[in-house]
């Protein structure tokens, strides 16, 4: 019954995703588990000087209340974090965001590099990966550190992406787990939500 | 090069540079600190060891390393509606009570919002009235803030923030370019009093109408931030305010009761309470 053998000890899930990535996210929002038991953080590429609307455009559809944190904030379970823009967003030891503004990383601030690095690193083998389609290498790295702690990754099957790029570097880079649809990658939590009833 | 450094060996960094040079690192937040000290172990092809040894045995490197480890990067005008903000309501504010004041840049970096600011004023008319302090903990840094000369291929940016903040001219208006290099006119930076000055450890050295200190205090611990919050708090005149980044907050700080939330969106702050 349970193709992906989870169990209920991860504490988090983190998706990255850029260009192509924007249809993928909304169909996931939409279709997951009002009471989902692990807080969702995304890191996606954005416009550097639109701070408003994509949390709006986000929230449309989706089951669960999506939020730009604030630097320092605590990581609660059933939200839906997005990285605010100019931004990088870090996890911090302690289980709350750190923002900055360092130097753009793979031309990109916030870079999924730096949120999946960080997840990886506090979290270790207590986190889901998820790595969507996207125009250049940034989250490959990311998804490699998540694998190297001993996190479950996840890319968008390359064929389905608007553009492949950024699932290609992951899996040029590190062994992912699951290769899937955006389909197969909502089933995939339908499933993981089951372990926490 | 080296992939990772663990919290034991960034302690023992923090540690050197507190005893030897006095410069508290040591409730930095955790994430970006590591990154500076990966990035610093990168561009000086040093690993921990060698750096511990420079820091111990270089008593010049330590300029070096404070530019490398603070992050310098901001922009002009960064969020324009922030400007607007200070520009609309703040100032004018200000002007109801006082027809002189004082503006405090904390970790003014490079000097870009400094140079904002004194765009800002002179497009009001009261460029004269008003007194700027610009300080940082990096003295390096500070030099190139005094200097107002920018990399011209950043003007674009600039120039964009400008125009969404609606100022009067073209940012062209108040530099030159030559060798690939923006000069700002230099009487623009005539009322800014820059010194060295360090947030974690320096004393209040005045009292202030407006301090701007925007994306700084992301760097600190909840702990550190706490502590600033109060310095900035002593160094406020009562009903003066306090600016900070959009994605920082102060609602969970000690005294955040003293504090009115004046524009919530762009993160100004009134001191209520002393």
């Amino acid at each position: 019954m349970d193709k992906y053998n989870l169990n209920n000890t991860y504490k988090a899930v983190v998706i990255g995703g850029s260009a192509g990535s924007f249809q993928g996210i909304v169909k996931i929002l939409a279709q997951l588990p009002k009471n989902f038991p692990l807080p969702i953080i995304m890191c996606l590429h954005r416009l550097k000087h639109v701070r408003n609307g994509f949390v709006e455009a986000l929230s449309l559809k989706s089951t669960l209340q999506v939020v730009e944190p604030f630097d320092k904030e605590s990581i609660k379970k059933g939200i839906v974090y997005l990285a605010p823009s100019n931004y990088h967003m870090s996890i911090e030891l302690g289980n709350h965001f750190a923002m900055s503004t360092e130097e753009m990383v793979n031309n990109s601030r916030p870079a999924i590099d730096i949120t999946l690095g960080t997840a990886g690193y506090v979290y270790r083998d207590k986190l889901i990966g998820i790595l969507l389609s996207g125009a250049n290498r940034d989250g490959g790295l990311g998804m490699k550190h998540i694998k190297d702690k001993g996190g479950l990754t996840i890319v968008q099957e390359p064929t389905e992406c608007m553009i492949d790029t950024m699932p290609k570097a992951a899996l040029a880079l590190t062994k992912i787990d699951h290769v899937l649809k955006i389909d197969q990658i909502v089933d995939f939590l339908k499933e993981l939500e089951k372990h926490y009833k | 090069m080296v992939q990772d450094i663990d919290i034991a060996d960034l302690k023992r960094i923090t540690e050197l540079v507190y005893t030897k040079y006095g410069y508290d690192f040591r409730n930095y937040a955790m994430s970006s600190f590591k990154r500076r000290m990966l990035r610093i172990l990168e561009l000086k092809n040093l690993n921990v060891e060698s750096l511990l040894k420079k820091i111990n045995e270089q008593p010049a490197f330590i300029n070096e390393f404070l530019d490398e480890l603070t992050v310098n990067v901001t922009e002009m005008f960064r969020d324009p509606g922030f400007w607007r903000i200070i520009r609309d309501e703040i100032i004018p504010g200000i002007l109801l009570n006082h027809k002189q004041f004082k503006i405090w840049h904390a970790g003014c970096s490079s000097g870009e919002e400094v140079l904002s600011m004194a765009i800002l004023l002179k497009e009001m008319g009261i460029e004269s009235d008003v007194t700027l302090y610009a300080t940082d903990l990096d003295v390096n840094i500070l030099e190139k803030a005094k200097q107002g000369v920018y990399p011209a291929k950043n003007m674009e940016l600039n120039e964009k923030n400008y125009v969404r903040f609606e100022g009067k001219k073209s940012l062209k208006e108040y530099y030159r370019e030559e060798n690939g290099k923006a000069i700002f006119h230099r009487e623009l930076l005539q009322n800014v009093t820059f010194r060295k000055h360090d947030l974690v450890k320096g004393e209040i050295f005045n009292k202030f109408d407006l301090i701007l200190c925007r994306n700084v205090m992301i760097y600190f611990n909840q702990t550190l931030q706490n502590e600033v919050l109060k310095k900035f708090h002593e160094s406020l005149f009562k009903y003066g305010y306090l600016a900070i980044g959009s994605k920082e907050s102060l609602i969970w700080c000690d005294i955040a009761n003293r504090f009115l939330v004046v524009n919530n969106e762009e993160k100004v702050y009134k001191k209520i309470k002393d």
